[in-house]
């Protein structure tokens, strides 16, 4: 009886220390084991990024010209705000990416023409005509009486609100659209570190029309100090081809009244697709990719007009698409006569075809259309194709849109890590985390300062981290186990092995129950 | 009488000046409705899961679609076709590299003219979900990648055998219906589509679209839940089914649109009804902003560019550079290239003659000429 109860005890110690191994070692063993490795990340600082302010800052030089003010002014304003400077306007004077320097000329000067009120130079400068005002103002009010004005050409230079919210349209779906401004969304393409820009000539005759373009020349020429400026927004690759027997999809029609083939402004939409299919494009890159195509009709469809849509001319004979690039027909049957030996050495004016091409490049990369106010003249781009003032608007807008997708990027990661806690989040990846959120906030805090370049490579350097961070490959989720899945993995292993430990613990507390009733029995 | 020629004259002037206004205003509109869908490129994502011989009718599906989405514009650099086994160049074909969708081999849908994109064993889930999430490895090439931005539209469709909840890849594995709805949610949070469309034809293909949770969204299945997706016709002398019924009614009906077609998704919902199909096609739009009926079939299937008419043009008056100065600092020495002798003889010889005079010193023998 004795052995028989130091069984029954031994037996309750045992199954008490297996429950207990099982608890205190086999459960902690299981949860680390089956646990996914997942670096820290910054999740504060990124929920800090959801509610985005942005505040913009331009540095205004308001300078005035001899002549504007009164002596009596001049002498009535602090000491700190006369600078007496002959100041000569230099040509080449580099003001810094993003100021803009207002020149404030005489009410009755004759610099600029009788309507003109205000005009923009090429590089960040403006002349304005001093609105009327009285001689007793002092400096607050004749710097309030300008705000008008100066606002006018800031908004011109640099950016409007309009604009901020184009850029920011990615972000926040614009609710009040107009059609100008979804039309101009859509046309520039998406910012991207890098572009591709293929430039392709078509023929379709080779027989008859033998085609020489000095592409490199022109590329260098006309194209590369364009891209050379906008070096600070992306990386551009340039390359060309040349495309025999490669026809338009649409038949042109013969127009009687001018004697030439036109092409009609509705049937240009079904041109590209065609061709398109023969555009080879860089295999190595993922960069989006703009196309300008130069098509020289066959002998017997030359001239190829372009008409609008009220049946008018087109000018330039060319046409865009939106993000994908521009058509451009070339006609040559003017340059040789019917007895001329085929095939034709023909030699293509670059200069003009470059022309369109830069102007339907600048369109495709978002250098939006101006409409100044009345009143305004805007300096010609000049060689470069574009003024600088031109530059720092697209680099305005492109630094918010690049904040704003890159914020966009890292919250959606953040909450799309948070929601799926399968996903194995590696070290490299909390790096380029860590690294986007730290350069979006330095583009945030120049934005504020006003210093526009550091604030675009900065908002560069966060919308790459977060790409990076984003489309890493390890990131997928295949780990998607429903519930049930996980109960049916686990029951198997796991039941046959607690079912004895739960029984035997139940019967030793019934037992040591029962004990303790008969104990209280006994006492009683 | 002079009267009533005076009035009709004036009906006529009358008539005459408004016909232009009108015509301008039916312009004005056709441009608005340019830029009212809100796209600017289209993709497609065509994918065929299942392999052998007997699912002949699953790549002939996905095929037929391939070629009315190209027909209808898309280009095959935005058109990713995964496609899980070769039928065309099957064993088991009796008539090689075609791949027909009518019986008595009317109509070859192969062609000369298709680009599989992920072939064979390479069409997994997780290469799909890889596809559409971008997540693919830096090496992978151009073709093989959903390269769509905010506005693009994309067309997905799916086919092969399925579930409830569930469709099998490769006869292996199998995509869940939470993963897809997970993989589009991350799609919309990256703004990788405009609108996208899904079409399915699956056994109880509607179970797969329950789940969608993301905007702009439109699905389509080819049979509701607890309902099978039948195959339509046999031909005897390949000796298998060679078409679903859902998608050989849905090739029927683009065969009819051309890319300037005006038809809507309304006509796309009503194509295969429950008499033809036998299962009962379902549709879910409410995820969809804009209202199906305005939703053009060439806005997903078709690729029909906006184009604008360039106004301006840039006057450049300097020259181009002549050639000299762009060679740029030092002249590059042209060299006149020719062909690496392929065996080169002269060096066998030199070495061999070499190691002959080594050997010949070593062992004090006869040198041996080569």
């Amino acid at each position: 009886m004795a052995a028989l109860q130091l069984e029954k005890q031994r037996g309750r110690y045992a199954a008490l220390a297996i429950a207990a191994v099982v608890i205190v070692v086999g459960i902690p063993l299981w949860w680390k084991t089956t646990e996914t490795y997942r670096a820290w990340l910054p999740f504060s600082e990124i929920s800090e990024l959801d509610s985005l302010q942005l505040q913009l800052s331009v540095d205004i030089e308001v300078v005035f010209s001899r002549g504007t003010l009164t002596p009596e002014q001049q002498k009535k304003f602090p000491l700190s705000h006369v600078n007496e400077k002959e100041h000569q306007l230099h040509h080449k004077t580099e003001f810094s990416c993003g100021s803009v320097v207002v020149y404030v000329i005489p009410e009755s000067s004759t610099l600029l023409p009788e309507d003109v009120k205000v005009y923009v130079g090429q590089r960040r400068t403006a002349l304005l005509r001093s609105p009327p005002f009285k001689t007793s103002w002092n400096l607050k009010e004749v710097l309030s009486n300008l705000d008008v004005e100066v606002e006018q050409v800031v908004s011109t230079m640099s950016f409007g609100h309009q604009d901020i919210v184009a850029a920011l349209s990615n972000r926040v779906r614009m609710t009040k659209v107009t059609k100008e401004s979804m039309a101009d969304s859509m046309r520039a393409i998406k910012s991207s570190p890098g572009y591709e820009i293929t430039f392709s000539l078509l023929n379709p005759d080779p027989k008859s029309h033998s085609l020489h373009w000095d592409i490199e020349g022109a590329v260098q020429s006309y194209i590369q100090p364009l891209l050379n400026k906008l070096a600070p927004i992306a990386n551009f690759s340039v390359d060309s081809q040349i495309l025999y027997y490669a026809v338009l999809g649409v038949n042109p029609r013969f127009d009687n009244s001018v004697s030439a083939y036109t092409l009609s402004a509705d049937s240009l939409s079904h041109v590209i697709n065609p061709v398109e299919a023969r555009l080879g494009s860089n295999a190595a890159s993922s960069n989006p990719v703009l196309n300008f195509l130069l098509y020289v009709p066959d002998a017997h469809h030359s001239p190829l007009f372009i008409r609008d849509h009220s049946k008018r001319k087109v000018p330039s004979n060319a046409f865009h698409s939106p993000r994908w690039g521009g058509i451009m027909v070339y006609n040559v049957n003017e340059m040789y006569g019917p007895e001329a030996e085929r095939p034709v050495d023909i030699n293509i004016n670059m200069a003009k075809v470059m022309g369109v091409f830069l102007a339907q490049l600048r369109l495709m990369l978002g250098v939006q259309h101006t409409h100044p106010p009345t009143g305004f003249v805007l300096q010609s781009p000049g060689s470069a194709g574009l003024a600088d003032w031109e530059l720092d608007r697209l680099l305005w807008s492109r630094s918010v849109e690049n904040i704003a997708t890159a914020s966009t990027t890292i919250t959606s990661l953040a909450q799309l890590l948070d929601q799926i806690g399968n996903i194995v989040i590696n070290d490299n990846i909390a790096q380029q985390v860590s690294s986007a959120v730290t350069s979006l906030q330095s583009a945030v805090a120049e934005l504020e300062a006003g210093n526009l370049a550091f604030a675009l490579q900065y908002s560069r350097e966060a919308i790459l981290a977060s790409e990076r961070a984003f489309f890493d490959p390890s990131l997928l989720h295949l780990l998607y186990f429903p519930d049930d899945q996980k109960f049916a993995i686990y029951i198997p292993l796991f039941l046959p092995m607690c079912v004895p430990i739960v029984l035997s613990l139940l019967k030793i507390v019934s037992e040591a129950k029962k004990r303790r009733a008969d104990k209280q029995a006994k006492s009683d | 009488m002079d009267y009533y020629n005076l009035l009709t004259t004036c009906a006529f002037i009358h008539l005459l000046v408004s016909i232009p206004y009108a015509y301008s205003n039916y312009v004005e509109n056709k441009a608005g409705q340019f830029f009212s869908s809100g796209h600017t490129n289209n993709w497609a994502v065509l994918v065929c899961t299942s392999r052998f011989w007997f699912n002949y009718r699953h790549v002939a599906n996905t095929l037929s679609v391939y070629r009315s989405v190209k027909r209808l514009g898309i280009p095959d650099s935005h058109i990713v076709l995964m496609l899980a086994d070769d039928m065309a160049c099957n064993y088991r074909n009796p008539k090689p590299a075609t791949v027909f969708s009518h019986k008595n081999m009317e109509l070859n849908v192969y062609g000369d003219d298709v680009e599989v994109d992920y072939r064979g064993y390479e069409v997994t889930v997780e290469n799909f979900l890889r596809v559409l999430t971008g997540r693919l490895p830096p090496s992978t090439p151009r073709s093989k990648r959903l390269l769509s931005d905010d506005r693009s539209n994309i067309l997905i469709y799916l086919t092969g055998h399925g579930g409830n909840g569930f469709l099998k890849f490769q006869d292996s594995e199998e995509i869940s219906n939470m993963e897809l709805a997970d993989a589009f949610e991350q799609m919309w949070q990256k703004r990788r589509y405009n609108e996208l469309l899904f079409i399915i034809d699956t056994c109880q293909g509607a179970s797969m679209y329950e789940r969608f949770y993301s905007p702009n969204l439109m699905a389509l299945a080819s049979s509701q839940v607890g309902e099978d997706s039948l195959s339509h016709q046999p031909d005897l002398a390949i000796g298998v089914h060679l078409m679903d019924k859902y998608t050989f009614y849905l090739l029927e009906f683009l065969e009819e649109v051309h890319p300037a077609s005006q038809a809507n998704m309304n006509d796309l919902f009503k194509v295969c009804p429950q008499s033809q199909c036998v299962s009962t096609p379902g549709h879910r739009t409410d995820l969809f902003q804009r209202n199906p009926g305005s939703v053009l079939i060439t806005d997903f299937f078709g690729s029909v560019r906006k184009v604008e008419i360039t106004k301006d043009t840039i006057n450049l008056t300097s020259s181009l550079k002549p050639l000299i100065q762009r060679s740029g600092s030092g002249d590059m020495q042209i060299e006149s290239l020719t062909y690496v002798d392929q065996l080169p003889v002269a060096e066998i010889i030199h070495q061999n003659a070499i190691q002959g005079l080594s050997y010949s010193i070593m062992t004090e023998g006869t040198p041996v000429n080569f």
